[in-house]
């Protein structure tokens, strides 16, 4: 049967892997095409690399690097950063990347997606929710942002990810700003107002510290993507780097955990 | 020699990055010409059936890959969209496939009683082969896992084609064998071990 997709997120900056908390203070951690040969070795499910730089500089993506990826990746991979037109989307798809992600400018204009889904495939377009709690006292509730938590967008992100997925997502990525790097889990409540909502796959990215809390998140949403990023990179307290990912059988023990079979 | 059939569509660099780590010699073939002494052929696709189709049609190496298939039984293995090019035609569009395994391409929503899936099918499920299957005769222990990523499925009208299946919502072909014609739904260039053992299989058994 199909099983959660366990998948390590890469942070390119300044063409340097990075990894973030709450967005920000980036730590280095090395080399993007050394981390994809040893993802490769564990038999990674899947990769997701972002670009954070790209947005917020205003620049293309990084065509050099993606090429560079593709041809080093031996499992399925997602890209993102930078992506605003159809022809970007198409490139990186002909490059041998398996999906594109897009943020900020389709939360700008949802209709890119349709044309991307159209040239692409609709299996090949991701879209990307960056999601926070809304700040102040009397406020409650979940608001997007973008530019790496720079920009606000006054949305409900269920609401959004729904639009989303219509113009033509064929995969909704949620990631929490709160949670990103601190290790102490996904936000459960988020992922909770997105249960039995979408049609779409779904993917869940921010707070992972073990893979406990992705026994947790798999077993209240099924079958679902359980992204993470310094899980993957981080050992001890110390945040000493060291890449590392389960083995089959602590992958399938965390499937079999969450989905009772 | 390995030949990727490059008509325009689909993910040629990840079968190439594949054979490499195999050691085995791939080349991008996107002439007749270049055709020319394969011993193996891959065929790749993604996308739309239509889009994949006309591209081939376009391309100006399907006389030349039919010669090879259907006159000097070169074995091929289509891959996901290609996979589905083998079938007669499509649910998902109006033009002819190749019509080289028998079956139709339908949709695996308008198939399930359950809407509580998500669509497309993405990630990594079981296969199940069947016993006698060349792909799977060797290095294969256990339930094999493979990476999905579709909506649509290739539904062989002779049962005794199917390698395999796979299963979600439904049970489904998703390797076919006619013969020295092959086709899979999943990648098994993106399938880790799982995948390098059946390419593995297919160039040399």
């Amino acid at each position: 049967m199909l099983r959660p997709r366990i998948i390590p997120c890469l942070l390119i900056h300044k063409s340097g892997l990075v990894k973030t908390q709450g967005f920000k203070d980036s730590k280095y951690i090395g080399d993007p095409i050394n981390a994809v040969k040893i993802f490769n070795e564990k038999e990674a499910d899947e990769l997701l690399v972002l670009d954070i730089d790209a947005t917020v500089n205003g620049c293309e993506p990084n065509f050099d690097l993606i090429g560079r990826l593709a041809a080093e990746c031996r499992m399925p991979l997602c890209y993102g950063g930078g992506v605003t037109t159809v022809d970007q989307a198409a490139r990186i798809v002909d490059m041998g990347v398996e999906k594109v992600a897009l943020s900020s400018a389709v939360i700008s204009n949802p209709s890119l997606l349709t044309e991307i889904a159209n040239v692409v495939g609709r299996q090949s377009v991701v879209a990307v929710l960056d999601v926070r709690k809304k700040i102040g006292i009397f406020t409650s509730g979940y608001e997007i942002c973008t530019h790496n938590g720079r920009v606000t967008h006054k949305c409900d992100p269920v609401i959004l990810a729904k639009e989303l997925q219509n113009a033509g997502a064929g995969e909704i990525v949620i990631n929490s700003v709160d949670k990103d790097g601190f290790m102490q889990g996904y936000d459960l409540d988020l992922a909770m107002q997105f249960r039995g909502v979408l049609n779409v796959p779904m993917t869940f990215l921010g707070g992972v510290g073990s893979l406990e809390h992705m026994t947790q998140l798999a077993s209240t949403m099924g079958i679902v993507g359980l992204a993470a990023g310094s899980l993957f990179v981080f050992k001890g307290k110390y945040r000493a780097v060291l890449i590392s990912y389960p083995t089959l059988q602590q992958k399938m023990d965390v499937c079999s955990k969450a989905l009772k079979t | 020699m390995i030949r990727i059939v490059d008509y325009g569509v689909g993910n040629i660099q990840a079968f190439m990055a594949m054979f490499k780590h195999l050691g085995l010699e791939a080349k991008r073939a996107d002439t007749p010409e270049s055709l020319d002494r394969a011993s193996r052929l891959i065929l790749p696709g993604v996308g739309h059936f239509d889009h994949a189709m006309k591209r081939l049609n376009d391309s100006g190496l399907r006389t030349k890959l039919e010669e090879l298939v259907i006159k000097m039984k070169v074995p091929l293995m289509g891959v996901c969209v290609g996979m589905q090019m083998l079938a007669e035609g499509s649910e998902e569009g109006i033009l002819p496939g190749l019509g080289w395994v028998p079956g139709r391409v339908r949709s695996l929503s308008s198939k399930m009683n359950s809407t509580c899936l998500a669509m497309p099918h993405m990630g990594w499920n079981n296969l199940q082969p069947r016993g006698g299957s060349k792909l799977f005769s060797r290095g294969f222990e256990g339930l094999p896992q493979f990476y999905f990523l579709h909506s649509y499925y290739f539904d062989a009208s002779d049962k005794g084609d199917v390698a395999a299946t796979a299963h979600y919502g439904i049970d489904f072909d998703a390797v076919v064998s006619r013969g020295h014609i092959h086709g899979i739904q999943c990648h098994p260039e993106k399938s880790h071990h799982w995948g390098k053992q059946l390419l593995k299989n297919f160039v040399e058994l």
